[in-house]
């Protein structure tokens, strides 16, 4: 049961990574692609009615989390407690600017609410890979089974008590820029595949390169992952099932340039989501079975079994879980239908 | 540790309390707005819908504030009550998860569709999904209220053999008795705050003589839903929490009512002020024997006071949950009085003429979300020393290894954080109002396919 829910979590966030991640992008890149504001407005409207259904996938994977893996959810959330916080306000400050925008026309507030988002959404990515970063690299857990970490580590902050590794070290920051560049990217489909007009070709031109960058940064990542947490080649060595994952996510990853370099831009954006969701999986089946590390010591690692809520809850919760989360699917590939087409200028 | 967990309390209170200036009135317009569409469909009346777009545009803003405040909320359980997350969360983060999957989806989905959606799916479609919104609002208050009963009368549960919680009967949560009263009373509050909304902005447009046509169908609207939600929210709903209330948390009720004194007969303090110190209630104004009565329907009913219990077991602060009951029963009352006069003076016509029942109705828009407010306070403040009525203690449930410094931190963040936001809003949705209902220009159907 525990299994089957680890899978369901991982789902949720796929989604979300997938979903939410091309809402980042055109965060990322919206001051970049797009100049005035007939085309900022143009930018936003692609997502302007999808980001908010995009964002319950963070909010349902939060809750499955809870009921699922109680221990998990305790330990982690008060562990990553500053970070956490500041993660939420990003989000606020991202999903505030997005809609008010709308509601006011005086071109200050527009500028404003134009550099917020962008910002938010930077800093947001960024902190997305740092997080998944700490959850690769592990987390200072005793036996005791609480934690709590330092903001960051590592050049110029002093070594905190006990010589624990920050929530920002070299590793996450590395992680981090990863993650920021491959929403970029992400950003950078979308963009292409759902407008039309100068923002879309100035998208196009960027796709190529930040695909160049996204590539270094994740293979930069993939060998640190390696010396950083052992326990994934070994485990990939043991269970080559779990290598499936990564094989996927390199055919993903080369196709959607090709793709994109014949023209389909929407494939092309099929595909890099493909990309983004498979990471997120060989991360995740990379550690399985383990949900948190501890970088004291691997046996005291948090394993699913020792997180997992009682199997019969799991059961109720699964008979429901599953029609719940096939009809919002189905909410998402509904709105995605009806809003879809190429944006025109304004 | 005493210091952490008061921050942490604040933390939980301050936030909460800011989300839930929204939600209720999300919840509220949802329902109005609903009917709005549905009758303007089925009458034909083009004004009606005009009067649905108008409110859909405040609904929308106020969406997104009650989002951007919820998702910290869900988050708050694990970083701020680690130790209540792991105790309680095999049953209670069903409940969370289900508004999820189950409310969550289906209100950002559909809210997307009903702002933006009418070139597309048309006027039937925008009906539907306006319909579909307002379910998925309401599902959302039913499984974060089945939380919140559960907090306030566990059922359905089993303690496991590592001493924490797990789910033996999701039906029995979903059942709990104590929240069959508690949803329809948290809606009818939350329908009196949609209500005076709507009516209150109508009473002000009359008052300027501005968009008449549309002002008298807001009033029209905002009268009859909140005179029939004022009077549900006292009897059955709010006169059945509070028996049972008596019966499962008898110190609690004996706060709610500033009640120092066991005895039969016990009287109803109108007003007063407890002095917990001197265990008494000064300056009380009180009805003979009525609370014995309220509570066990016979005049000479024993009632128990604080003085039954040991002072460790009383609500950590009796005059906050005392005031907090008493605002929310006067204000209540009061509510009732005022939706029923104009009711009274709408069926006779003369309403839109008399000035000052507008004026009344224009003033009294705030007040349904102070006495949500302080229902909140009553509840809550009214359960403490136990998170979980009777089996697990507010102390035990925080977040131990985050100190009262990070708390206070992120307090005073957010703090600052909403009121940003609060200024924000109420600027955005005065524009929105001083804008007015006027004729929307056509919606720029199909330019995007
Ligand atoms: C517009 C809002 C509003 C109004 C006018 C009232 N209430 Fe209320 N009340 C709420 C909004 C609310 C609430 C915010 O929805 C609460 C907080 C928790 C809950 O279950 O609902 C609540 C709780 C609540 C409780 C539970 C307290 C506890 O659990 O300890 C009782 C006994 C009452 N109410 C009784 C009443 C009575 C007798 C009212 C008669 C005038 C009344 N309420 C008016
Ligand atoms: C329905 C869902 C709700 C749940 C699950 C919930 C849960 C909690 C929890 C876990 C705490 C912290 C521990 C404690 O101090 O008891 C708390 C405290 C508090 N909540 Fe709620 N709450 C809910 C709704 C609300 C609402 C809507 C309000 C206000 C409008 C509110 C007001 C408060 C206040 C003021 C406190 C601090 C009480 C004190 O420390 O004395 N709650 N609640
Ligand atoms: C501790 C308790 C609470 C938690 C954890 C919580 C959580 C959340 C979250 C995560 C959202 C954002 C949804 C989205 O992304 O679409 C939200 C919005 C919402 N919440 Fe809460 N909430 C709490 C209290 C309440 C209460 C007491 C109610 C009502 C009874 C309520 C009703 C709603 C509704 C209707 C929305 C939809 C958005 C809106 O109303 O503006 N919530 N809440």
């Amino acid at each position: 049961m525990g299994t089957l829910f680890f899978c369901f979590v991982a789902l949720l966030l796929a989604g979300y990574v997938a979903l939410d991640g091309y809402d980042l992008g055109a965060g990322i890149l919206h001051l970049r692609v797009a100049r005035d504001d007939a085309e900022r407005r143009q930018v936003l409207a692609t997502i302007g009615p999808l980001w908010d259904g995009n964002e319950v996938y963070l909010v349902a994977a939060g809750g499955t989390l809870f009921f699922a893996f109680p221990l998990l959810y305790a330990v982690s959330f008060s562990g990553f407690y500053l970070p956490l916080m500041i993660a939420l306000w990003l989000l606020m400050g991202r999903g505030v600017a997005i809609e008010l925008r709308n509601h006011l026309e005086a071109a200050p507030w527009r500028q404003f609410f134009d550099a917020v988002f962008s910002l938010s959404s930077g800093l947001l990515g960024f902190f997305l890979g740092v997080a998944l970063g700490n959850v690769v690299r592990g987390v200072p857990l005793g036996s005791d089974r609480v934690f709590l970490q330092p903001l960051w580590s590592g050049v110029g902050a002093g070594q905190a008590a006990g010589g624990a590794a920050g929530v920002i070290d070299p590793y996450t920051a590395l992680v981090g820029a990863t993650a920021f560049a491959v929403l970029a990217e992400h950003g950078a489909l979308w963009i292409a595949h759902r407008t039309e007009g100068p923002v879309r070709e100035r998208a196009r031109a960027l796709a190529p390169r930040l695909w160049a960058i996204s590539l270094a940064l994740t293979v930069g990542t993939s060998v640190a992952t390696f010396f950083v947490q052992p326990h994934i080649p070994q485990a990939m060595a043991a269970g080559p099932w779990r290598a499936a994952f990564p094989a996927a996510a390199v055919l993903a990853c080369l196709g959607a340039p090709l793709l994109h370099l014949r023209g389909r831009d929407g494939a092309a954006f099929a595909a890099w989501s493909a990309f983004l969701a498979l990471l997120l999986a060989t991360a995740a089946f990379g550690l399985y079975p383990w949900v948190l590390p501890s970088s004291i010591d691997p046996a005291l690692s948090l394993t699913v079994e020792q997180a997992q809520a009682a199997d019969a809850s799991l059961r109720t919760g699964a008979a429901w879980w599953v029609p719940g989360v096939a009809l919002g699917i189905g909410y998402t590939v509904y709105v995605h239908r009806c809003f879809s087409g190429r944006v025109p200028r304004g | 540790m005493g210091d952490a967990l008061f921050l942490h309390r604040l933390h939980f209170g301050f936030t909460i309390t800011f989300h839930y200036l929204f939600p209720q009135l999300t919840m509220g317009l949802a329902l109005l707005v609903a009917v709005l569409e549905v009758t303007s469909l089925a009458r034909r009346d083009d004004r009606l819908h005009q009067a649905a777009r108008f409110w859909t545009r405040i609904f929308g803003v106020n969406f997104l504030f009650g989002v951007v405040t919820g998702i910290p909320m869900e988050f708050q359980f694990g970083t701020s009550w680690a130790g209540f997350s792991r105790y309680a969360g095999g049953v209670i983060g069903q409940t969370l998860a289900l508004e999820g999957v189950f409310a969550f989806f289906l209100e950002s989905s559909f809210l997307g569709l009903v702002l933006y959606g009418e070139g597309r799916i048309g006027r039937r479609g925008v009906t539907a999904a306006a319909v579909l919104l307002f379910l998925g609002s309401w599902l959302s208050g039913f499984f974060i209220v089945a939380t919140h009963a559960f907090m306030e009368h566990p059922v359905g549960y089993r303690i496991s053999p590592d001493g924490t919680l797990a789910l033996a009967s999701l039906w029995q949560v979903l059942s709990n008795p104590w929240l069959r009263w508690e949803f329809p009373h948290v809606m009818m509050g939350a329908v009196q705050t949609g209500a005076f909304a709507m009516a209150g902005t109508g009473a002000f447009y009359l008052l300027l003589g501005r968009h008449l046509e549309q002002a008298r169908i807001f009033v029209r609207t905002g009268v009859v839903a909140g005179a029939v939600a004022s009077v549900l929210q006292i009897a059955p709903t709010g006169d059945v929490q509070g028996r049972l209330v008596a019966e499962h948390q008898p110190v609690a009720l004996a706060a709610l009512e500033g009640l120092f004194e066991s005895g039969p007969g016990a009287p109803l303090a109108l007003v007063g002020q407890p002095d917990v110190e001197r265990r008494r209630l000064d300056n009380p104004i009180l009805v003979p024997y009525a609370l014995s009565f309220l509570t066990y329907r016979r005049w000479m009913a024993e009632v128990k006071g604080l003085d039954a219990f040991p002072v460790e077991e009383w609500p950590s602060s009796v005059p906050l949950v005392y005031y907090a009951y008493h605002v929310m029963v006067g204000l209540g009352t009061l509510f009732i009085a005022v939706m029923l006069s104009a009711a009274w003076l709408l069926a006779r016509g003369a309403l839109f003429r008399s000035r000052a029942m507008l004026w009344v109705l224009l003033l009294a828009v705030p007040f349904p979300y102070v006495a949500n407010t302080a229902g909140w306070f009553a509840a809550e403040a009214g359960r403490q020393r136990w998170l979980v009525y009777g089996l697990f203690r507010t102390a035990d449930g925080v977040s131990r290894q985050v100190s009262s410094g990070n708390a206070l931190f992120t307090l005073l963040g957010f703090m600052g954080m909403y009121a940003l936001l609060a200024i924000v809003f109420l600027f955005v949705v005065g524009r929105e109002i001083a804008h007015g209902p006027a004729p929307e220009p056509p919606a720029p159907a199909a330019a995007t396919r």
